[in-house]
C-alpha cells in the first residue's frame, strides 16, 4: 500500500509506502466499510420484503399503493 | 462568480494509492475547491465513500451530515466525532462498470480563517447500471487552524490507477 504526496509549493509528487500503523488503520477501515455496506443491503432487503408483504396482504400492487398515496 | 479560480496542484494516479496528500497549500486564496474523478477498490459495491482530513489531524474532531440516494432509496446520515469528514456514496467503487469513475467536488471556504472549518461535498458514483449512488454532504472540522494540508482518503479502500485530483484556489477579490 502506498500514499501519494503532492507538495503544492513545488508541484513535486512523491510516492511513499504506508507505515505499519497506517496499513493497520486502512485494513480496519476497509473491514468497517464492507460491514457497513452489507448492513445497508440487509436493511434495504428487510424493508423491501416488509413492503411487499404489506402489499400482498392488502392485495394491491406498488403502483396502486402509490396512487392511493398521491 | 469568483475573481480567480486557479489550479494550485493536481495528480493523476499511475498506480493505486490509499490516500493522496496535498501539502504546503499556499495561503494566498480565500477558498479551496477539489475536483476529483475517482474510483476505489472495495468489494462488490458500485459506489463508495470518500473522506478527507485536515493537517493530518486524526483526532475525533470531524463530523458530516448528508443526504444520499441510489435510485431506489434515500436516506440522511450524520457522523459525529469521527477522524475525518466522510461523504458516503460519493465516488465509483469496485462493482461499477469497468473504467467508470465517480465525480466529486469538495468546497472549503475560508480555509485560512480562525474559525471551525466547514466544507461541502457533492459526489456521484457513476456506473452503467440501474443503481448509482449520489450524495450531498456538509462537513465540519472543529478546529480553527489555518489549513495547509489536506489528505483525501479512499473511503476504506485505495483509489485505483487513473483517479485524478485537482486542487483549485479561489480569491474573492
Amino acid at each position: 500500500m502506498e500514499k501519494v504526496i503532492v507538495d503544492c509549493s513545488t508541484g513535486e509528487t512523491t510516492i511513499v509506502p504506508l507505515t505499519a500503523e497506517e496499513i493497520a488503520q486502512r485494513e480496519a477501515e476497509i473491514a468497517q466499510a464492507e460491514q457497513d455496506r452489507l448492513a445497508e443491503e440487509a436493511e434495504a432487503a428487510t424493508k423491501a420484503a416488509a413492503k411487499q408483504a404489506l402489499l400482498d396482504k392488502l392485495g394491491i400492487t406498488q403502483e396502486e399503493a402509490a396512487l392511493l398515496l398521491s | 462568480m469568483p475573481a480567480t479560480y486557479s489550479l494550485i496542484a493536481s495528480n493523476t494516479l499511475s498506480s493505486s494509492a490509499s490516500f493522496v496528500t496535498f501539502s504546503s497549500i499556499p495561503a494566498t486564496y480565500t477558498d479551496l475547491v477539489f475536483r476529483i474523478s475517482s474510483r476505489n477498490d472495495i468489494g462488490g459495491a458500485t459506489y463508495g465513500d470518500i473522506a478527507f482530513r485536515f493537517q493530518n489531524d486524526q483526532g475525533a474532531f470531524y463530523g458530516s451530515t448528508m443526504v444520499r440516494g441510489n435510485g431506489s432509496a434515500a436516506s440522511s446520515v450524520r457522523y459525529l466525532s469521527v477522524d475525518s469528514v466522510v461523504a458516503d456514496w460519493s465516488q465509483a467503487s469496485n462493482g461499477a462498470t469497468a473504467s467508470t469513475f465517480g465525480s466529486t467536488e469538495i468546497y472549503i471556504p475560508s480555509y485560512l480563517a480562525s474559525i471551525n472549518k466547514v466544507s461541502s461535498v457533492f459526489g456521484v458514483g457513476e456506473t452503467n447500471a440501474t443503481s448509482a449512488g449520489i450524495a450531498v454532504t456538509a462537513g465540519l472540522y472543529t478546529k480553527t487552524t489555518a489549513i495547509t494540508r489536506i489528505d483525501i482518503l479512499g473511503g476504506g479502500g485505495s483509489f485505483v490507477s487513473g483517479s485524478s485530483f485537482f486542487l483549485y484556489g479561489i480569491k474573492n477579490t
